[in-house]
């Protein structure tokens, strides 16, 4: 495999996202967001064909629909996704959400409802979507866009949207739903939930970051991977797929600054 | 049998501390022309239920709103709607904030007539520390099954937006998404419906359309014409969502006055004045139909 010379790290960033849709079988991958979205269809692409996927509005389809697609330029339906069946769905367990939230605790817990106290926030938001529903019935990933002590914070979330390993919100005696945590990849690295007891952990550093860089910029402790190692760069393949699927470079206004995806040896 | 009535006597009919479902999704199919109208009155104290987009904002912006109850608040591709963000940043509103599915299951409990639906959305979340009028249920046939009981969510009275309606009450929806009209609509079973056209007769004229019809006219109290009443959401498949209008709406909310201006430059007094002011029919028809 060719790997790119010059790539950016949004462009690392989806093809690392796209890694976990990987061994998902035939589930719905569902990438909220520019970058997620392009990495469920570069998945789909080059990693599992039998992902399903949505236009983002209320077809099922079976080829990525390009960001900024022309009407005419629409792939076919291959099937009719109307919200309430986006709800059967994910109820059923057969989806993969990718999604950008706010802020991640230690116990894989993420908000986007509100920052402060809820009953007068600092900060409104979105409210608590589907988030509920998503992280007790299927398999979710993250990915952000910056990685500092605001979005992976000390304690908890503000508000736990998305339900995750914490004891405290779980009523005794009750047994608990499996909660499934895909990959979190951020601008410095991507990590999962697979430590003991669902501790986080960094899988791989990107190129030219450190885990003391990453360490010092997360509000929780975190491990390193057994086997730890350098995030993969594109292929030749993955950045055309990417293009294709991008054609206005949208991707370059995911990331702050654009940076590339290899960084520049410090003078 | 005659149920449609002018946008003023339909509104009319609604009274302060009413519970009020609103179809539509988001900045989508939203019934604005009737939710203008409530903004041109004296109405005060009003329950939201909605999968909230604009309307939440400006009746909160209006002081209307004692409370919504919401999966989430959002004007689609401008993610944070800017007046119930200001209203929930004062303190300004009470809220029932929730999973989209479990206001789904909610409105479905009220439309089957049954207090609650059993689900384990919300376990393990905030959302039951925030609603403490949530309550837990063991399975009656599994003792470690706990599950959240999801209060059936009842509207007094439900807001729709249609494609078509007649006036017996019958409706047509177009579009690709029927969002969870069909549920608003049954779990209040009255409904205000506001329809891009009003026929005699659907089943005369539409008759090979009747599929598109999301609710029986056994639970449409009233029909109001409403021709581009979901500006500025979207109307599949008549027009799309006005999105240089919701910026404008949201760069006012940044502006001191910024409300005032906004009832007074673009609500006013009436629905035929205030398509005029949004730029006319031609141009609403006009805007594209959204693809994300």
């Amino acid at each position: 495999m060719i790997h790119a010379e010059t790539f950016t790290l949004a462009e690392l960033m989806i093809t690392a996202a796209a890694r976990a849709f990987a061994d998902d079988g035939e589930v719905m991958a569902n990438g909220i967001g520019t970058l997620p979205r392009l990495a469920a269809g570069l998945a789909k692409l080059n990693l599992n064909d039998r992902l399903l996927l949505t236009d983002g509005e209320a077809f099922a389809v079976e080829e990525p629909v390009p960001l900024g697609c022309a009407p005419e330029d629409r792939p076919g339906h291959s099937g009719w996704f109307p919200y309430g069946r986006v709800f059967e769905c994910l109820w059923s367990g057969r989806r993969h959400a990718m999604v950008t939230p706010v802020q991640i605790d230690r116990f894989a817990q993420a908000n986007i409802s509100c920052l402060g106290d809820f009953q007068k926030p600092k900060v409104q938001m979105l409210g608590v979507r589907g988030f509920p529903g998503n992280s007790i019935n299927h398999r979710n990933s993250m990915l952000v866009t910056s990685h500092d002590r605001r979005t992976f914070v000390p304690g908890e979330v503000d508000v736990v949207c998305s339900a995750g390993f914490n004891d405290r919100l779980w009523p005794e005696g009750a047994r608990r739903p499996e909660i499934r945590i895909g990959l979190v990849i951020t601008p410095l690295c991507v990590m999962d939930f697979g430590g003991p007891d669902h501790a986080p952990r960094v899988l791989s550093l990107h190129p030219g970051v450190s885990f003391e860089e990453v360490d010092a910029n997360t509000g929780f402790e975190l491990l390193r991977a057994p086997d730890l190692h350098e995030t993969a760069t594109p292929t030749a393949e993955d950045l055309a797929v990417i293009r294709r699927l991008d054609p206005h470079d949208l991707r370059a206004g995911a990331v702050k600054g654009n940076p590339a995806g290899i960084r520049e040896k410090a003078a | 049998m005659d149920k449609q009535k002018s946008l003023r006597e339909a509104v009319r009919s609604l009274h302060d501390g009413m519970v009020i479902g609103v179809g539509g999704w988001g900045a989508r199919r939203k019934p604005m022309a009737l939710v203008r109208e409530i903004l041109r009155s004296d109405l005060k104290d009003l329950t939201l239920v909605a999968y909230g987009g604009p309307e939440v904002g400006m009746l909160c912006a209006a002081g209307k709103v004692r409370k919504v109850i919401y999966g989430f608040v959002s004007l689609d591709r401008i993610p944070l709607e800017p007046y119930f963000r200001k209203a929930r940043e004062a303190g300004a509103v009470e809220v029932m904030e929730l999973d989209e599915g479990m206001f789904l299951l909610g409105l479905r409990a009220a439309a089957e007539g049954v207090p609650f639906a059993p689900t384990r959305i919300g376990l393990g979340t905030d959302v039951l520390t925030h609603n403490p009028e949530l309550r837990l249920v063991t399975s009656p046939y599994d003792a470690e099954d706990l599950l959240v009981a999801m209060p059936a969510l009842k509207p007094d009275i439900s807001l729709i937006h249609v494609s078509r309606a007649d006036r017996r009450g019958n409706v047509q929806t177009d579009g690709r998404d029927p969002y969870f009209d069909n549920l608003i609509a049954r779990a209040a079973g009255r409904v205000i419906v506001s329809a891009e056209e009003v026929h005699d007769r659907l089943d005369l004229t539409h008759s090979h359309m009747a599929q598109k019809s999301l609710f029986d006219r056994s639970v449409v109290d009233t029909v109001v014409a409403a021709p581009f009443g979901a500006h500025p959401t979207t109307a599949h498949d008549a027009y799309g969502w006005d999105m240089a209008h919701l910026k404008a709406y949201c760069d006012g909310a940044r502006q001191e006055g910024g409300w005032d201006a906004y009832m007074r430059d673009y609500v006013g007094t009436d629905e035929p004045g205030y398509l005029d002011r949004v730029g006319g029919a031609e141009a609403i028809r006009n805007l594209s139909i959204p693809n994300l």
